[in-house]
């Protein structure tokens, strides 16, 4: 075997950024020697060859296997449950539901009033009745389908366009409003007084469902008075907080290890009741219990991207000038309070210089699965809004889409207090650079001269956006352990969703330390090993722990100097770390190896603490972006094939030029699925059911769905105000445009403008059928 | 998915799954047709679905003789029985293709197959392309091209490429979305796993 233990250290010569004086932050990087580069993974090895953990692998001896029995109707009241006969099943070994005094307790406090675990009205389909933990799963999912229950079906409303009309069944007492928001700025009537142009427009996006692979679910054990939870988790301290809570236990005796997880995309940044049924039946039964949800209950109760319902009003100056705008929303949480139409306003808020703007937001109770935070909540959603009327505006004064939008690009955030600038900005490169490097005047010639011919019909457009996030802030605290031989270990709570947080992290680390990044080892997502962090989601983890990795790298270098500066009796500022040793700046004769210190020896390891450090005041921070694509129609059929995409990302700092690309392409997948693949759809008429709770009924774009063409271009404007790798967030801001470009693109080829989602072959050949003959 | 899910080179046809797995509506059927037919057959031996069989699984190039309740999937037996967890559970109802498995070298959803039909043919999971610690080819051309990101459907899309190359050493970008085109990611990694099937050909071809 080769020997690896004198393969720690970066190629001799590369440049280790300076260490700032003892409890000085360092500076933000200028040029970085690591940081930056395309490097596979760092557990690339344990996803391919299936020995990483996914908690769904945990396998515990002795360990029993959960099923719920969920309600099948959208509302309803439990008159009597009999589990009598399921009782006397094979392998049964624990039935639990409302009847089990120990299982009394609130799961959640909500405006509407407490939510217990066991609800005795269901105020949706796929809310929990009963638990069953058996010896097979088979077993436990036979008597959970022989539980007698006897319900009161209530009547209900199950579409929220319908919630606020008279007589209409109420989900709660109090009424089907959940929320109402408004926003205003500037003086809306003068605004569009101002205006040339003013039109008004009305969107609908569908409700999506998350569905990562991994379906959710836990491993629950208990040691005694401990509990542990194996969880397929996006935080595995948010888990900790809230079973502890329910649970009525101290957090040290809650210890949830999320170290891998199957995708979660906000439906995992929470743990689900199906945590505190595992807990429960294992407690009771005193045996481990692996519950996970099959794939028709993720359809129904672990969140979703909520309907929306907006108009969009907007005035414009035939120079491109945008004088006013308003939007409104309606939507819905579903059964429980849960920012049903949460930031959906935000870009017309924030994303262009407006004077005047006024919004209005509001939430209703329908019976149906309550919302989760899904990618960027409500943005695309928005988007799909204001950047089709947008290219509506453009084409009412004459003027190119791209042009429109660079007339209007602020360099502060309007709608937060104070106007405060952002630390940067380079929407107007995402868009410049971007239309260049697509060929945006080209391909729009082209496609229009196309036109005449055939029925197949080529468009292309294009739309911009910004996260509301994305900036990354405390709390986070991560520890690097640097061994003699110069390899380390980095100690931190965040998870890696499979956006290559740890890759990143081990990078920032072989960056400082002067080693390389395989000579990190990760332990991560362990409330009872690992360090305090925040879940992973809405583009922060990057920008907040980035910067406290750096943190606790450069505080394990400041150490090195004070341990060297005693063994050469110098003082630590004329000292410089070199990676495998350390030296006098003046005298090169006065240096040390590392692995010689005597101080290290003594101690064994060095370790440093990183915090998160407060972000800069009175500016804000966040990724912006700007999607070009080009896709055809069949006005035939209806189909419509994307061929080409290009996505211009302003996130600052690319930290893995490899895993950066990756992220951007699964967002724009994503947004393929918003704009024509996806929508639930519920029976709203006569039982409240969702009719398409599995992935052959309700589509997720598959491999023949995305276009092969696609180009990452990364705009890195330079960051030093953010944080101190000049880093912001990803994950989001890739998804945003999307949906919006592809039906601008849509209308480019057919004159057709689709306000619906998902633009599938049904709407579209429909509306091609409702056209006006042509001559 | 290549290869014809009923009738495939050496896979399962509809005839032996029929003969392993009887079920009531099936016996029913087959009596009436010998019935029209004017002979008289011995009624098909039924299993019920609760009960365990001696099942023997021929799995990476090892024998495991289990027992198994014949309504068990081969998914099932591999993770919960035999403890090979590289193939994942996503929908157990054939949608999203993260359990495929090879059986006689072509991909098949390991979700949709009971353990009791595979007795007699060769089943190769994702641990069955590493030799020792090291990677196969496709599983080292996925890491080189990022090919993932939470790394779940991996195992199937893996298999769904090793299946593939080894029916067509050679495929065009068309010819690998339609092998993939059975496997669902939800991170939307689809360009990089086309990447990596074609780096993987490469690989397999000594270039």
């Amino acid at each position: 075997m080769a020997d690896e233990s004198k393969d720690i250290y970066y190629v001799e010569g590369t440049p280790i950024p300076e260490t700032p004086l003892p409890g000085k932050e360092p500076p933000p990087w200028r040029e970085t020697s690591v940081v930056g580069k395309a490097l596979p993974r760092v557990d690339a090895y344990e996803r391919v060859s299936g020995s990483a953990a996914y908690p769904s692998d945990v396998h515990l001896p002795n360990m029993l296997h959960g099923a719920i029995l969920r309600c099948p109707h959208p509302h309803a009241r439990i008159r009597r449950i009999d589990a009598s006969a399921a009782a006397k099943l094979p392998g049964v070994r624990m039935i639990i539901s409302g009847n089990t005094p120990e299982a009394d307790l609130i799961w959640k406090k909500d405006p509407v009033g407490d939510m217990r675990l066991f609800e005795p009205i269901c105020r949706f389909e796929g809310d929990v009745v009963a638990a069953v933990a058996a010896e097979t799963p088979y077993q436990a999912w036979d008597a959970a389908h022989a539980i007698s229950v006897d319900y009161e079906v209530l009547p209900f409303v199950a579409d929220e366009r319908q919630a606020l009309k008279p007589g209409v069944p109420v989900v709660h007492p109090k009424g089907n409003v959940s929320k109402t928001d408004r926003y205003e700025r500037g003086d809306i009537a003068q605004g569009f007084a101002a205006a040339d142009v003013v039109l008004e427009e009305s969107y609908r996006t569908e409700c999506e469902l998350h569905t990562p692979l991994e379906p959710h679910g836990c491993v629950a054990n208990w040691d005694g008075r401990s509990l542990t939870i194996w969880e397929s988790s996006q935080g595995v301290y948010a888990v900790q907080s809230r079973v502890a809570e329910v649970l009525k236990l101290p957090l040290a005796r809650v210890r949830v290890i999320g170290h891998y997880m199957g995708g979660g995309f906000g439906s995992k940044l929470e743990p689900g009741k199906y945590t505190i049924i595992a807990a429960l039946m294992a407690k009771l039964s005193g045996r481990p219990v692996r519950l996970f949800l099959t794939r028709e209950e993720t359809y129904l109760c672990v969140g979703n991207r909520p309907p929306t319902n907006m108009t969009v009003k907007a005035g414009v100056k035939r120079d491109g000038t945008l004088t006013a705008l308003e939007f409104s929303v309606l939507g819905t949480g579903g059964a429980y309070t849960a920012g049903g139409t949460s930031l959906a306003d935000w870009l017309a808020r924030d994303l262009y210089t407006c004077p005047n703007v006024r919004t209005i937001s509001t939430d209703v109770f329908i019976n149906a699965g309550p919302a989760r935070a899904f990618r960027a909540p409500g943005h695309p959603q928005g988007a799909w809004a204001l950047e089709q009327m947008m290219d509506t505006l453009a084409e009412a004064i004459g003027m190119d889409p791209v042009q429109l939008r660079l007339k209007n690009i602020p360099s502060v955030s309007q709608a937060r207090e104070g106007n405060p600038p952002y630390t940067s900005t380079a929407f107007k490169e995402c868009l410049e650079l971007g239309a260049a490097a697509f060929g945006w005047e080209k391909a729009r010639g082209e496609a229009r001269a196309q036109r005449a011919s055939r029925h197949i019909r080529r468009g292309v457009g294009m739309a911009g956006g910004l996260w509301f996030a994305g900036g990354g802030r405390p709390p986070s605290t991560v520890v690097v352990k640097l061994f003699p031989d110069g390899s380390a270990n980095l100690n931190m709570g965040a998870s890696d969703l499979g956006t290559g947080t740890k890759t990143v992290m081990a990078m920032v680390i072989a960056e400082e330390l002067g080693i390389k990044p395989e000579a990190v080892q990760i332990e991560c997502a362990d409330t009872g090993t690992t360090q305090y962090a925040t879940p992973s989601g809405g583009s922060k983890t990057v920008p907040t722990e980035a910067p406290a990795v750096r943190n606790a790298a450069v505080q394990v270098k400041q150490k090195l100097l004070e341990m060297a500066a005693e063994a050469l009796k110098v003082d630590a500022a004329e000292l410089v770390y070199r990676g495998r040793d350390i030296a006098s700046r003046q005298d090169s004769s006065k240096r040390i190896a590392v692995k010689d210190l005597e101080a290290l020896k003594r101690q064994g390891i060095v370790v440093g603490i990183g915090y998160r450090g407060p972000n800069p005041k009175n500016m804000t921070t966040h990724p912006f972006a700007a999607q070009f694509c080009e896709v055809e129609v069949n006005m035939l059929t209806g189909e419509l094939k994307i061929l080409r995409f290009l996505a211009a990302q302003d996130s600052g700092r690319v930290m893995n030029r490899l895993t950066y690309g990756n992220q951007v392409i699964g967002g724009i997948t994503m947004g393929i699925g918003l704009a024509a693949t996806e929508q639930r759809i519920l029976d709203t008429g006569r039982t409240g059911k969702m009719v398409n709770r599995n992935w052959h009924d309700y589509k997720l774009p598959t491999a023949l769905d995305v276009p092969v063409d696609v180009t990452v271009l990364p705009v890195e404007p330079v960051d030093t105000a953010a944080n101190n790798t000049g880093a912001k967030g990803l994950g989001e801001p890739a998804t945003i445009p999307t949906a919006a470009a592809i039906a601008n693109a849509v209308y480019h080829a057919t004159g057709l403008r689709i306000t619906c989602t998902p633009i599938h072959p049904q709407q579209l050949v429909q509306r091609l059928a409702d056209r006006p003959k042509e001559g | 998915m290549s290869a014809n899910p009923t009738n495939g080179p050496g896979g399962i046809t509809r005839r032996n799954f029929l003969t392993t797995v009887g079920a009531g509506a099936i016996g029913a059927a087959v009596s009436e047709n010998a019935l029209a037919a004017g002979k008289e057959v011995a009624p098909p031996q039924v299993t019920p679905a609760g009960r365990s069989v001696e099942v023997a699984l021929r799995v990476n190039g090892r024998t495991h003789v289990v027992q198994a309740e014949t309504r068990w999937t081969l998914l099932h037996v591999l993770r919960e029985v035999i403890g090979l967890t590289g193939a994942k559970p996503g929908c157990e109802r054939g949608e999203c293709g993260a359990c495929t498995v090879l059986i006689d070298g072509i991909p098949r959803y390991a979700c949709l197959t009971l353990a009791v039909e595979v007795q007699g043919h060769d089943v190769t999971t994702l641990e069955g392309l590493m030799d020792g610690e090291k990677l196969g080819t496709v599983q080292a051309a996925f890491v080189e091209a990022d090919a993932f990101q939470c790394g779940y459907c991996t195992p199937g899309q893996v298999m769904a490429v090793e299946g593939l190359l080894r029916a067509n050493p050679n495929p065009s970008v068309e010819e690998i979305r339609r092998g993939v085109s059975g496997n669902l990611c939800r991170c939307g990694a689809y360009q990089h796993i086309f990447k990596a099937a074609h780096r993987a050909a490469e690989l397999k071809a000594g270039k």
